[in-house]
């Protein structure tokens, strides 16, 4: 085949693809890749500003200083134990429960996907939530982060519509092998489902580890059950404004408003972020497929 | 009735033996059920407090009814209207940003030939999505504060002589907001309309080609047009979450100065229920939050069923 000219028309149009591109992936790295400059440079030398992609003065001071901040110490711990019991938890739930739904043979099928689509789009609201967990004396313990929510009516439809495209002569075979519907599940369902799995656990953790308001409206009293996000929040409003709901907030939480230097708060930001940044690359096949399943077909 | 009855038989029959069949299937719906009814159902009743002037002490059943003296509170109360106002218009702003520029990257990053850059702009358009708006929010404020980036580079450029605080003024605060949404979510959002560019029969482009199109027009006679179902949908899904769109920004990025334009309805609920203890005004305002929402997807449905479009239901 003969390579066609380029007409002048394409060519304007590569230049301003590639320039939108360089804009696009410089706006998006910039903040993150100055966060980093900041958080590696000396504090007070920070201070003078000027410090855009390189640190001047490099130390891992601001590092050591979060690292041994006890209230981050103790809402990483939290945070990393709610996002591996609420992952595995939702996971667990919402699986069987798309399986249960995704039976063709299943007497209530219609009806059981109605009742969790309904909790899509109508929900009580934040203060009948509140009286609820208050009520059931979630509030105040770590339980309030995790068995909430587990089930989610997107995350079950997610993994509905991937074990719904099986063939179903997997389960009737197995059922003629004399196989209930529990050994279906776990021996033949299941390792079949573990794209859709790994989808379903990275929304999850994600979710579980950038949760603040959670802690902030529940466990605002109880030291011991903050978590990550929440505790960088106080961290950074310290300084954000003089006034304002943000500055309330911390003002409850934080007594003293000591103010952090700007290259503490920077490390204290890149050490939370971290773990999802290193992590989610090679996670990209899982939520590019889920995403697509979820969204295109319910 | 007799359909439904006459349809359940035809189907499948509810026996003993296929009861017995599927039992685990029924126990797993039953504990999934009672689940489903403590955490999602149940908080509903709470909505009993909106008609009433409920005291904790008096309980959901022993407060007194005030019928819709709530609700007339509510729409006298001209921070309430206000809050409306910010609510939605930042929701339909956001709504509107995002999906031109997710549907412009889609399109964008799609025209790109050489895979290994396409693969990693990609990769790297993901990346905000996956940090916490605590973070987003902090990172926004420092770059747009009066040493921030922004006013570095505006003064740089000559464009300004004083730096802007951006916080402190009303006017900049709604676009603001869409700028983080923006940036927190094009590379995400794009996703879908990249596998729905994907799906379109490449002929097409070929016979395009074939007839001298350029890539403008290919992409404004066969890329569009084939993602207009996919943009459809997903602008329907996304109506009735407008209201839903107004709070952790808001909230973490608002301040004394700017609070006419920055609360939200949410932040509403939260100050008045929360704070203040008014449970009954609390759950009113949310209780419109759910009713307008839901309205807008029935209407934006019904508009898409007028229109010949794709609909959700």
């Amino acid at each position: 085949m003969k390579k066609k000219k380029t007409s002048l028309a394409d060519k304007i149009f590569v230049v301003f693809n590639t320039l939108f591109m360089i804009a696009f992936v410089v706006i998006t790295l910039y903040p993150v890749l100055n966060t980093l400059a900041i958080s590696l440079n000396d504090g007070i030398d920070a201070v003078r500003g000027g410090i855009y992609l390189w640190p001047r003065m490099f130390t891992l001071n601001n590092y050591k200083t979060v690292l041994t901040k006890q209230n981050m110490l103790q809402g990483a711990y939290i945070t990393v134990l709610r996002t591996i019991i609420g992952t595995l938890l939702s996971l667990v739930t919402n699986a069987l429960l798309a399986f249960v739904v995704s039976r063709k043979r299943f007497m209530f099928k219609s009806q059981l996907s109605l009742f969790w689509v309904i909790t899509m789009y109508v929900n009580g609201g934040m203060i009948p939530i509140f009286m609820l967990y208050r009520n059931l004396h979630l509030t105040g313990t770590f339980w309030v982060y995790v068995i909430p929510g587990t089930i989610s009516a997107f995350n079950m439809l997610v993994l509905r519509t991937y074990m719904q495209g099986l063939p179903d002569s997997l389960e009737e075979s197995a059922q003629l092998d004399g196989a209930g519907y529990w050994t279906i599940f776990i021996k033949i369902i299941s390792p079949l489902c573990k794209p859709v799995y790994a989808t379903v656990a990275l929304f999850v953790a994600v979710y579980q580890w950038n949760s603040w308001f959670d802690a902030m409206l529940y466990n605002r009293m109880k030291g011991e059950y903050t978590t990550l996000q929440y505790e960088l929040m106080k961290l950074l409003s310290s300084v954000m404004q003089q006034s304002g709901s943000a500055a309330n907030a911390s003002a409850a939480g934080a007594s003293s408003a000591a103010v952090t230097p700007v290259t503490v708060r920077s490390a204290a930001t890149i050490a939370t972020m971290l773990p999802i940044i290193c992590l989610y690359p090679f996670l990209q096949r899982y939520f590019v497929t889920g995403l697509t399943i979820g969204g295109v077909k319910e | 009735m007799s359909q439904g009855v006459a349809k359940v038989k035809k189907d499948k029959k509810i026996t003993w033996k296929e009861i017995k069949r599927q039992k685990f299937l029924l126990i797993v719906s039953f504990l999934m059920v009672i689940y489903g009814i403590i955490f999602y159902y149940w908080p509903l009743t709470g909505w009993l407090m909106a008609f009433q002037n409920y005291k904790p002490k008096d309980g959901l059943l022993g407060s007194k009814f005030v019928g819709l003296a709530k609700f007339q509170f509510l729409f006298q109360d001209a921070t309430f209207l206000r809050v409306i106002r910010n609510t939605f218009c930042m929701g339909v702003l956001n709504l509107v940003t995002s999906t031109i520029m997710a549907i412009l990257f889609a399109i964008l990053l799609n025209e790109i030939r050489a895979t290994k850059p396409k693969k990693v702009i990609q990769t790297i358009s993901y990346l905000p999505h996956f940090l916490s708006w605590i973070i987003v929010t902090g990172i926004l404020h420092d770059a747009l504060s009066s040493t921030g980036i922004i006013n570095e580079l505006l003064m740089k450029a000559g464009i300004i002589d004083r730096a802007i605080d951006f916080f402190a003024h009303p006017k900049y605060f709604w676009w603001i907001v869409a700028f983080a949404n923006c940036w927190k979510e094009t590379g995400w959002n794009a996703i879908i309309y990249l596998a729905a560019i994907t799906s379109i029969d490449p002929c097409l482009y070929e016979a395009a080609s074939i007839d001298g199109a350029g890539r403008w027009a290919k992409i404004k006679y066969i890329t569009l047009p084939g993602i207009k179902p996919t943009i459809m949908i997903l602008l329907l899904m996304n109506v009735g979450n407008v209201l839903n769109a107004g709070f952790e920004v808001q909230y973490l990025l608002g301040n004394g100065l700017i609070k006419s334009v920055s609360d939200t309805i949410d932040i509403y609920v939260l100050t008045w229920g929360i704070s203040q203890n008014d449970f009954s005004l609390g759950t009113a305002a949310g209780i419109f939050k759910s009713a307008v929402s839901i309205a807008l997807i029935l209407v934006a449905n019904f508009a898409a069923k007028r229109m010949g479009e794709e609909r959700l239901f």
